[in-house]
């Protein structure tokens, strides 16, 4: 809740490993705080997070069955890209962080650039080293906002070699994207929010990516003249 | 098109009003104490006239703490239940407790170049005390201001009241040992028996008693007021601005 | 093979190595308060006439000007690495827990300090020539106890303020009253000292120091889990 705002509004999530949900929606819909409520950086007013039969409130080791890849690269700048892993790695208790580090850069075909300090990389570099950071303890559940924003098609490929990867090997992904080619790609389940609920729900495996698509965009129209009708009650 | 109640904003939902009968008691109360001081208090033999704002100063200084101790106290109920009627109580009481506070550190160096003839006297402990948790109180009034989110506001500020209140023993404690050694003369209330003819304690001790009604009164008030700014803004919200 | 998360200790001592390192490769922090120090040094010795108050009495008071502005300048970047890049959210998420970031940070903080005050110092024996003994001995004792207090407080005020919109004003304005009472004791005391006092004499004041300490650190790292729940 945001002041009396209802930012996330009843949503009911499971997921299974190997599950991937697409999480689709306009801005302002409440994906974002989602994700950071299923992350534990925002608690929820009422409800729980439960990660790998965890409680999230309860348990601090439950977050460290977490990835969280959002819309900044939580990184420091003045470190190298080894050295943020690293950290991270740490971080976690990861065993050999270091040589876990160099793994999750290389998984990101960043290895070249590791040991330049991070300011030095382009956005959408530094956008490789934040998704490295956040598998290198190869989590159970990963969350990810908008992950392919600043990536050209090689980081790209490698962020999608990477997820399927991860699926396989038994993880569970929450995908928050408005591109509906690439979410549909690799998700098992397609969900659309908006105004804080989840208010469609689809197998992505068996969807007609072209209805869906045109399905999403009424939906999302229509939200966008609820909300202006809204507005303009006179007082 | 959804009908709208009309009310008079000034009274909010509940019909009870900022300015309340309370307030004019104490208003009242003040005033009277104000008569009595000035027309009907002798003067003190040494130091004349001065001496009478001893009459404001004390209270406001009373006024000013028990103000700090209920910001500290709904804050801490705020940590605990997180209730948001303790933050607003928290809030209101901050705000006034600011006002006695500067009407403390005001008649203090008026009082002080009188006695001592210097304006600001670092070993008077009540003074130093009152002028550290004076930027307490505006630290507090800044932070708030400074945050948007009324959760994180509520918060922080209360974690803030909790440690100023912490705060106090030490303050005390390192004023007094290290500028003790420069402290002429006590010139404190003895606390076994108060030493002032018996005129002027009753002006004394109804200041006290003035001030406090003061005190709570402005509270109630801006209590009051932050209530019916919530309300307000609830309102807004659910009309989707 | 199971990751086993850092416990509270090693956790704080990875994030101060970070800081640390952080610190170590900008060095920006630390060079504008070694810059500030001389300066201070420079204008507090200038600012008085030397026949009616000597170097000797002036040089208490510079040294904790000196160590108030420059923990200011290494608390605010403190937290202001986190924010940048949000790298706090990075720390939020991992199973380390709240007080680890705390002690973290604060013994970062403290270090940074004492570098500081490693080069402070002697400068300041050094350009007002005061004695080099057991006085000055006690006195950077006399400091660390300060540099604690400061650190306890100033992190988690660090911490709140990178929060809000008013982040540089906030900092200090919150600190200040905190930093009275540590302040006041720790210069009487250093005072008292340099003066050539014995050291039993300021025992009342030194106690209040570690007092302040152990209440605040305890205080702050509680306050610290509330912050930041959201």
């Amino acid at each position: 809740m945001f002041g009396r705002r209802r930012a996330v509004d009843a949503v009911d999530l499971t997921l299974s490993a190997g599950d991937c949900v697409a999480l689709f929606g306009p801005n302002g819909a409440g994906k974002t705080t989602l994700l950071r409520l299923i992350s534990g950086l925002l608690k929820p007013t009422k409800g729980t997070i439960r990660v790998g039969g965890q409680s999230l409130r309860d348990d601090a080791s439950a977050r460290g069955l977490l990835g969280l890849i959002s819309h900044q690269s939580m990184l420091y700048a003045a470190l190298t890209p080894r050295e943020n892993v690293e950290f991270a790695a740490r971080l976690y208790g990861v065993a050999d962080p270091r040589s876990a580090a160099t793994k999750a850069l290389e998984r990101m075909r960043i290895a070249d650039r590791a040991d330049a300090p991070v300011r030095s990389l382009s956005r959408g570099l530094q956008q490789r080293v934040s998704i490295a950071r956040a598998i290198v303890h190869d989590p159970r559940v990963v969350l990810l906002d908008e992950p392919y924003t600043g990536l050209d098609a090689a980081g790209g490929a490698a962020l999608t070699d990477m997820l399927s990867s991860l699926r396989t090997g038994g993880a569970s992904l929450v995908l928050v994207t408005h591109n509906v080619e690439e979410g549909l790609a690799i998700a098992t389940q397609a969900a659309v929010m908006l105004g804080g609920r989840i208010v469609r729900r689809d197998d992505a495996r068996t969807i007609d990516q072209r209805v869906f698509q045109s399905d999403y965009r009424a939906m999302v129209l229509g939200a966008i003249d609820r909300a202006n009708e809204r507005v303009s009650v006179p007082a | 098109m959804t009908s709208v109640s009309r009310q008079d904003p000034r009274h909010g939902v509940g019909g009870k009003s900022v300015i309340g009968g309370f307030f004019v008691i104490a208003a009242l109360a003040v005033a009277a104490l104000y008569v009595r001081a000035i027309l009907f208090t002798p003067l003190e033999a040494k130091q004349g006239a001065a001496q009478k704002i001893y009459y404001i100063h004390v209270p406001s200084a009373i006024g000013a703490y028990t103000a700090v101790t209920i910001t500290a106290l709904a804050s801490l109920i705020y940590l605990w239940l997180k209730d948001e009627r303790a933050d607003r109580m928290a809030e209101a009481s901050a705000e006034v407790g600011l006002v006695f506070m500067t009407m403390v550190l005001i008649t203090g160096p008026l009082w002080a170049h009188k006695i001592w003839g210097a304006w600001w006297v670092w070993w008077d402990l009540r003074l130093t005390l009152s002028l550290f948790l004076w930027f307490v109180i505006v630290g507090y009034l800044v932070l708030r201001g400074a945050i948007e989110d009324p959760a994180m506001r509520g918060r922080y500020s209360a974690v803030l009241a909790v440690l100023g209140a912490l705060l106090i023993p030490f303050i005390h404690l390192s004023v007094y040992f290290s500028m003790a050694h420069m402290h002429p003369d006590p010139v404190v209330l003895k606390p076994s028996e108060p030493s002032l003819p018996r005129e002027m304690l009753i002006t004394f001790l109804s200041g006290i008693g003035a001030f406090l009604l003061l005190c709570l009164a402005l509270i109630q008030s801006r209590y009051r007021l932050s209530e019916l700014k919530d309300e307000m803004a609830a309102v807004e919200a659910e009309r989707g601005y | 093979m199971e990751a086993r998360p850092p416990g509270t200790l090693s956790g704080a001592l990875l994030i101060a190595r970070k800081d640390l390192a952080i610190e170590f490769r900008t060095r920006t922090a630390f060079f504008s308060s070694l810059v500030f120090a001389v300066l201070a040094l420079t204008i507090f010795y200038f600012t008085w006439d030397e026949s009616i108050v000597t170097p000797n009495d002036r040089a208490p008071g510079v040294l904790w000007v000196v160590l108030t502005f420059s923990a200011l300048l290494g608390l605010q970047r403190s937290f202001g690495i986190e924010e940048h890049d949000r790298g706090i959210d990075a720390l939020l998420v991992s199973p380390i827990s709240r007080e680890a970031i705390y002690l973290g940070k604060a013994i970062g903080n403290l270090i940074f300090l004492c570098a500081v005050q490693t080069v402070a110092i002697p400068a300041l024996a050094l350009f007002y020539n005061m004695p080099v003994g057991r006085p000055l001995v006690v006195v950077s004792g006399i400091v660390f106890l300060a540099m604690v207090g400061i650190v306890a407080v100033g992190t988690l005020f660090s911490a709140m303020a990178v929060n809000t919109r008013l982040a540089e004003l906030l900092l200090p304005m919150l600190s200040l009253p905190f930093f009275v009472p540590i302040l006041m004791s720790a210069a009487q005391a250093a005072a008292r000292v340099f003066a050539g006092r014995p050291v039993s004499e300021v025992g009342f004041l030194l106690k209040l120091l570690v007092a302040f300490d152990i209440v605040f650190i305890f205080a702050c790292t509680l306050a610290f889990s509330f912050t930041l729940e959201e």
